[in-house]
């Protein structure tokens, strides 16, 4: 099975989902004097879900594996993924979630040195005595360009402080 | 009209709006050179700070002047060192890095900024004229027409952004469409699909849906292949900055053609700067003859102008279905009529006639934003390319860092960083698959305004019946129906062709 069919299928079995909370669940919660109204919160979703399941079967039908749009060289090759660098990619994704996780505990400051320096790390990069500068420098301006140019609140220090 | 234009010079020559166009093309030129951070990003990121300066005018100058700046940063980093930036520059630099490996980067860089500006002049002289004639069109447009308008424009987009399979693209459409369902309908305050989550219930920021789909994929891309931001090969010095006068008459009619060109296809939805270049260069070297043709991809002047000239044409082209219909033709125009609704200005017909301050004036800073290009930047570009020496282990995670600041400090919600990186790496592997990713965006941007026109339609008709009764949608919804079947029709003719069945007459 190709990649790209497997996203169709998926994204038929979403609309699926999709269409059976717009045609039975909502509307089973429409209020009363909605039932006599031409253009309802689920008129929208019903046609959208039909029309991605129609969608979604054309590109099934198209992209079967003696129909597969020839690869772009500039493109990556999912077939083939041990040649790149997939573990550091997965790394720095892994330090995204993270880095979600921990901005509001943590602070701006901690969490965006830690993130900029780690990410530095994970990519290779051994040179400690210009790294962290350059983490903590740029933390420190970001946070001032934005919480003091720009006004918006961002939290500086760890919720202890 | 006069005193539209007189209302829009007073506004973009004050000094504020001036140095918000030179600001803008200053930040778009040292960000749009990143390999990594397209117009797309970057205007992304600016919409807290656009919306933090409040005047409409003057915020959408400073995004303008941004959007030509990233493209001719992009240039920049195409000429220089063969990663471009962003997909509108590829074509540049087919004939540019030959040009920089002979050493000529500083005449490449210079032919590349005057195309650039004569093809955005002419595309804003163009954009003046056709504006307010369509504007009038437009006036007589109901909500019948605005529905059957946006339809036609997304399967516009569908069909020519999707190359070879215009069904992937209808589908990343229908999947914008879905997302722009989630949360809070506008004609019924009621949540829908939120699945409980009360971060759903405001929908999804279209500022975190731009960054996954399209700053986080490239920042991944450049990770999992070291190969795309490969910057050797700057450190040789910028010189000689000036061409001949015999240069310049070769490159001349080249301009001239393209600067028409590349506005018509930037108008059109969905073709935008990338197609325009392409077509650009295509046509180019096909007109070209002999010796000319020959030097086409080893370091042709001709070569190198006509996509240059092609994409700041089209760039202003792609404001013209923005600022009459309220309709995005690209991916950055879309993020633009975002800043704009976040503004509370209505792009439409009617802005022409209730704010046209702001119309003029966006036009009017397109001509400064051109001059300022060429004038100031020209001159800074050794300077600038200096950044491309930053390391990729620094660059990297700069990137990952802005793309993540520009989807929070608009909402200051952690949630956001979340469905940033989900969404991305979803986007990531659609990308993998062939699935284009501007659709997904325009269907979304598109998806509240769609669903508003078709509910008021209905409501007045009682029904669908406006599809039929009134003229001009049954027509444009005709146009619509031809744009997606015409492709794949073609491809079919195509294969019976191979196949060698008769062509009838």
């Amino acid at each position: 099975m190709t990649l790209d069919r497997a996203i169709a299928g998926i994204f038929i079995l979403i609309c699926l989902i999709y269409g059976y909370t717009a045609f039975i669940t909502m509307e089973a919660n429409l209020l009363p004097f909605e039932l006599n109204m031409t253009f309802l919160p689920n008129t929208m979703p019903k046609v959208l879900s039909v029309l991605g399941v129609i969608v979604g079967l054309v590109v099934v039908i198209q992209t079967g594996p003696n129909n597969q749009a020839e690869i772009d060289p500039s493109e990556i090759d999912y077939r083939n993924m041990r040649q790149y660098k997939l573990v550091q990619a997965l790394l720095l994704l892994a330090l995204m979630v993270a880095y979600a996780l921990l901005l509001r505990p943590i602070g701006f400051l901690a969490a965006t040195t830690s993130f900029l320096a780690g990410g530095s790390m994970i990519l290779g990069e051994r040179r400690y005595i210009v790294l962290f500068p350059v983490a903590v420098f740029t933390a420190f301006l970001i946070w001032y360009l934005v919480h003091e140019v720009l006004g918006i609140f961002l939290r500086p220090w760890p919720w202890f402080i | 009209m006069v005193e539209g234009i007189l209302q829009g010079l007073e506004a973009a020559l004050s000094i504020q709006n001036i140095l918000m166009v030179i600001a803008g093309c200053l930040i778009g030129t040292i960000i749009g050179m990143l390999p990594g951070l397209g117009p797309m990003s970057i205007i992304a990121i600016m919409i807290p700070i656009a919306i933090k300066i409040g005047d409409p005018p003057a915020a959408l100058i400073l995004l303008a002047g941004v959007y030509y700046g990233a493209i001719f940063g992009g240039s920049t980093s195409s000429i220089l060192i063969n990663a471009p930036g962003i997909a509108g520059t590829v074509a540049t630099a087919f004939d540019g890095y030959p040009l920089a490996r002979k050493g000529k980067a500083g005449k490449a860089l210079t032919i590349a900024a005057i195309s650039s500006f004569v093809g955005g002049t002419v595309g804003a002289i163009l954009l003046m004229g056709f504006a307010p004639a369509l504007a009038s069109v437009a006036l007589l447009f109901h909500s019948a027409e605005y529905f059957a308008l946006m339809v036609v424009g997304l399967s516009a987009i569908s069909a020519f952004t999707g190359t070879g399979h215009v069904a992937k693209a209808f589908m990343m459409t229908v999947i914008g469409l879905l997302l722009a369902t989630l949360g809070e309908s506008a004609q019924f305050n009621a949540p829908r699909f939120t699945m409980g989550i009360m971060d759903l219930q405001s929908g999804i920021s279209f500022i975190t849906l731009a960054m996954a789909l399209f700053a986080l994929p490239e920042a991944l891309y450049l990770v999992l292949d070291p190969k795309r931001s490969n910057t050797g090969g700057v450190g040789a010095e910028i010189k000689d900055l000036r061409i001949t006068k015999a240069e310049a008459r070769q490159i001349a009619p080249v301009i001239a053609r393209q600067s028409i060109q590349g506005f018509f296809i930037g108008v059109l939805p969905g073709a935008g700067a990338t197609l325009a270049s392409f077509l650009g260069y295509a046509v180019e070297r096909n007109l070209a003859k002999g010796e000319e043709r020959a030097e086409f991809g080893k370091g042709s002047l001709k070569g190198l102008a006509a996509p240059e000239t092609a994409n700041n044409a089209a760039c202003t082209g792609s404001f013209v279905p923005l600022l009459t219909l309220g309709i995005p033709g690209s991916g950055t125009t879309a993020i633009l009529l975002g800043a704009l609704i976040a503004l509370n200005v209505t792009p439409g017909p009617r802005l022409m006639i209730d704010n046209p301050e702001i119309f003029w004036s966006v036009i009017i800073s397109m001509y400064i934003g051109n001059v300022v290009l060429l004038v100031l930047n020209l001159p800074l570009i050794p300077y600038i390319a200096k950044l491309l020496l930053v390391p990729r282990n620094y660059l990297i995670p700069f990137i990952l860092f802005f793309t993540m600041m520009g989807s929070y400090i608009g909402q200051n919600n952690a949630t956001e960083l979340l469905i940033l990186t989900g969404m991305g790496i979803v986007a990531t592997i659609m990308r993998f698959a062939g699935f284009p990713l501007a659709p997904m965006l325009i269907g979304f941007i598109l998806g509240q305004m769609l669903e508003d026109n078709f509910g008021r339609a209905m409501n007045l008709y009682d029904g669908i019946s406006f599809m039929w009764i009134r003229p001009m949608t049954t027509g444009l919804l005709v146009i619509s129906v031809v744009l997606i079947f015409l492709p794949s029709f073609r491809e079919r003719l195509a294969a019976w062709r191979r196949r060698g069945v008769a062509e009838g007459d």
